[in-house]
């Protein structure tokens, strides 16, 4: 009762490894419209909704940021509200030394982008779980640090100088574009880096850590470089914040409420999609709109539909669209095209 | 004087801390889950033991009887459930899952309670009153009660743990969850035990804390989680009596810090926290290096 | 039970079984009968697909399709633990020692949902003498041939009908080995039956009753150690057409 049987072996030469799909020019094409239509919201649209615009730019940054450290580089950030006061503060302070606030935002972010140097040296460390609370205890211990020094508004706050000039029609207009700028410079930057070496590396280290590091990805690097970004990121924010609010105060932009909203914003709308995030800015302003009433209410039907949707739907509303679409306008992944495939791809990496 | 004084109690605010902590480290030691709603709990704890109060009219030491079993059984479903869920998706869908927990809790008590903090009164000697050692160093009662029992339950949890049968399924369902499974333990239950206890404990410290201090939605993070957390890192992940010298050591730091700049309490605390995680990042008892 | 004694009523049972480790096929429509009393040994060369049937048996992985089946009673569905209540059990491999519990206690996981026999610890204390100096001590400082028989012995106290034993050579020195394997005569004289793995073919040979050979997750060979040649297992072994025999290949390290 002996078989014996042989498998041939399939020649290599015939994968071939394509990059992402057709419709990037489309997307393209279609995002610069909306960026263009956006630019002229002022002149047809009442502040009001401007001033709403700005506070979905804010969480829309922010999710962004915290959909890049969690979903692409697996780490949970539950401290990145001291980004976002830092960012204010770093308004403020050149503000009160003469700069113009919107002149002070790109350096509000670089200086985080700095800031999250020491910061990473600080918790790297600690495995995910311990990783997040210590950036909680980070942020609390920031906010607490700069409590103490009153020429910049001690535990209460100040108004935000250099900004008494403007009218506030221009101001609104100006505080707008400054949102929309950021955030599209949030979206084409991470879209870039994840596009490039960078997204690869942080593919492969969420696939398999080991397997990563034992093929030569410097998953420290990775990690750092994502960290910092993120950190620029929300501090381009909360400078936004400082802007849009006339003021900084320290409960108020370190508040870990920042934290959950950008969390909530893309476990909702998808997290590992660049288009997530954007979903999840959407819902959120809906909510929050149609709950502003209610107080707290938002926050905590945003937090249940978040736990949801992590336990069951893993990728979010995006992902339930991209699972029925196959829609990517983001795309940043590799195609494995097989040998005798249809029109239809073979395995994906995005 | 009144430095000895603020060692004095920092030493037992410490008991308060390790109680805390114990429950933390305990689920992050068997199931490396880290709850970050660990803290919320202790006040929705405390919330129960006032609402059962001002209804019933129980006394007020007789709540602990109703809430810690309560709680208990709340970890052990919350476990089986969303907890266990979770944690067969991912380590980072724990996170996202009691963070989402922690938000809503807190965001569910300020809707129903606003955002004022409330105490747990009693008129029991034994828990307002305080004893004197020399003219400068005032004790309150409660505090040394609250250390002792820190102590008792920490003793009660490490025995337990070392010569129980469950507290054997339990250090071994942490070592290899599946030979726990060849050996015919189901690890969800025992993990769930395992969350009952870290649950019950945290409802103990919590409802001490309501009598002692008072409690407002976010206290479960500001102060219970956080310190729970730096009291744990301090002490050294992975041992519980580890757990207790890192409340010590806290409570010291923030007592110290008080007497120095009284607005400096709970900064001195994190910035002895970030010392140890820069110096001696295994905790101050712990030998080999924990990542 | 003894071998034969039932007839041909299978203890342990597996039809059709389809494994799939993602998209990976790793067993491809395995089916085996184990007898009572019997040592029924798998063999094949790595990434065959043994330890992944045996751990299919344990529960510890879903089959695709197919089903297990133990004293004629379906327990496909059962989960790993339920399985080890009922007398299946299994000695890992790897050892998996609990290693933050000492000797003993391992084993005293081992017994807690055990069933009712001859097995019990001072019975494990009784057949190594040694483990009783040293039931306090830590199993990481136990050198591999002790950590595997400890491994043993944890699975033993639970009084199982069917032992499963997964690459027990593994990591040990030959003379460990042979000592290790010298234990199975008297585990199979409690009325045990054994299913082990193996990759040391002849170690396998010696102590087996049955054989069955897996390459890429199919049978390739099955029968009797006396029904079957040292050329026919290589062929099967290693996949080889044709009748393979007087091939330099074979010649080398082979102690069939």
């Amino acid at each position: 009762m002996s078989m014996v049987r042989e498998a041939p072996g399939r020649p290599a030469a015939e994968f071939r490894v394509t990059r992402s799909r057709r419709n990037v020019a489309w997307t393209g094409a279609v995002a610069l419209i909306v960026v263009v239509v956006l630019a002229y919201f002022p002149y047809i649209v009442y502040s009001g909704t401007t001033t709403i615009m700005v506070q979905a730019f804010i969480v829309l940054t922010l999710a962004c940021m915290w959909n890049l450290l969690a979903g692409y580089a697996g780490l949970v950030s539950v401290g990145q509200q001291a980004f976002v006061g830092l960012g204010a503060y770093l308004v403020l302070i050149l503000a009160i030394g003469g700069t113009s606030p919107f002149a002070a935002l790109p350096v509000a972010a670089i200086g985080c982008g700095v800031a999250a140097l020491p910061m990473w040296w600080l918790v790297s460390r600690l495995r995910s779980g311990y990783f997040a609370i210590a950036t909680w205890v980070l942020a609390a211990t920031i906010m607490l640090i700069i409590e103490k020094f009153s020429s910049i508004g001690g535990g209460t706050g100040m108004p935000l100088p250099g900004l008494s000039g403007f009218g506030p029609v221009l101001l609104s207009a100006y505080t707008y574009w400054a949102g929309l700028t950021v955030t599209v410079l949030a979206l084409v930057a991470v879209y870039l880096l994840l596009r490039g070496r960078l997204g690869l590396s942080l593919t492969a280290i969420r696939d398999d850590e080991v397997a990563a590091r034992s093929a030569g990805v410097r998953v420290g690097l990775a990690r750092l470089l994502v960290f910092v970004v993120a950190g620029a990121g929300c501090g381009a924010a909360g400078g936004l914040l400082a802007i849009s609010q006339l003021q900084v105060q320290p409960s108020a932009v370190f508040s870990v409420q920042w934290t959950a909203e950008m969390a909530f914003a893309t476990i909702i709308g998808g997290l590992g999609t660049i288009e997530g995030p954007i979903l999840g800015t959407a819902v959120y302003v809906v909510l929050q709109q149609t709950l502003s009433s209610y107080n707290a209410w938002y926050l905590i039907i945003l937090g249940l539909v978040a736990i949801i949707v992590a336990l069951f739907a893993r990728r979010g509303l995006w992902g339930l669209v991209d699972g029925r679409l196959h829609l990517r306008l983001f795309p940043v992944g590799y195609w494995l095209r097989t040998p005798g495939a249809t029109g239809r791809p073979g395995a994906g990496s995005d | 004087m009144a430095w000895v004084n603020a060692v004095i109690q920092g030493v037992l605010t410490g008991g308060l801390y390790a109680l805390f902590a114990c429950g933390l480290s305990l689920m992050f030691g068997v199931m490396k889950v880290v709850n970050l709603a660990h803290g919320d709990l202790a006040v929705v704890a405390g919330y129960v033991a006032i609402g059962i109060i001002t209804v019933t009219h129980i006394p007020v030491l007789w709540s602990f009887l109703i809430v810690v079993p309560v709680m208990a059984v709340l970890g052990y479903v919350l476990q089986r459930t969303f907890i266990q869920g979770a944690l067969d998706r991912s380590v980072l869908t724990t996170l996202m899952v009691t963070f989402g927990l922690s938000v809503v809790i807190e965001n569910g008590l300020l809707q129903f309670f606003t955002a004022n903090s409330r105490a747990i009164g009693t008129n029991l000697a034994l828990v307002s009153g305080s004893f004197n050692l020399g003219s400068q160093i005032q004790i309150a009662y409660l505090l040394v009660v609250i250390f002792a029992v820190a102590v008792v339950v920490l003793l009660g949890l490490q025995y337990y743990l070392s010569a129980s049968k469950y507290g054997r399924l339990i250090r071994a369902s942490a070592d290899d969850r599946e030979a726990a499974q060849l050996a015919g333990a189901d690890y969800r239950h025992v993990f769930g035990i395992a969350a009952a206890i870290a649950f019950g404990t945290v409802a103990l410290a919590g409802v001490a804390y309501g009598m002692y201090s008072q409690l407002a939605p976010t206290t479960g993070t500001d102060t219970i989680l956080l310190f729970a957390f730096a009291a744990v890192v301090i002490g050294g992940l992975g041992s519980l009596w580890g757990t207790l010298v890192g409340g010590v050591v806290l409570g010291v730091a923030q007592q110290i810090g008080a007497q120095i700049n009284i607005s400096d309490e709970v900064l001195a605390g994190y910035l002895v926290f970030l010392a140890v995680l820069v110096l001696r990042p295994q905790g101050l008892t712990t030998r080999r290096t924990h990542s | 039970m003894r071998a034969g004694e039932n007839g041909g009523t299978p203890l342990l049972e597996v039809r059709g079984l389809v494994v799939h480790h993602g998209q990976l096929r790793a067993l491809d429509a395995i089916s085996l009968r184990v007898l009572p009393g019997e040592v029924y040994a798998i063999i094949g060369a790595n990434g065959a697909g043994k330890s992944t049937l045996l751990r299919t048996i344990a529960g510890l992985h879903r089959p695709t399709a197919g089903s297990v089946l133990f004293d004629g009673k379906d327990v496909t569905a059962l989960r790993p633990e339920h399985r080890a209540r009922r007398g299946i059990v299994m000695v890992p491999e790897g050892r998996r020692l609990f290693e933050s519990l000492s000797l003993e206690e391992n084993l005293r996981v081992g017994a807690a949902y055990g069933r009712a026999g001859p097995w019990t610890i001072e019975q494990v204390y009784q057949m190594f003498g040694w483990m009783r100096e040293r039931r306090d001590q830590r199993t990481a400082q136990l050198s591999g041939g002790e950590q595997q028989t400890v491994a043993i012995g944890r699975a033993l106290v639970a009084n199982p009908r069917v032992l499963l034993l997964d690459e027990l050579s593994l990591g040990l020195a030959p003379v460990v080995v042979q000592r290790v394997y010298g234990m199975l005569p008297d585990i199979l004289a409690t009325g045990l039956t054994v299913l082990l793995v193996e990759q040391d073919v002849s170690q396998a040979l010696r102590v087996a009753s049955h054989i069955h050979c897996l390459l890429e997750g199919q049978t390739t060979l099955e029968g009797k150690p006396a029904d079957v040649t040292a050329e026919r297992v290589e062929a099967a072994y290693f996949g080889l057409s044709g009748t393979a025999s007087g091939h330099a290949a074979a010649e080398e390290g082979s102690e069939l």
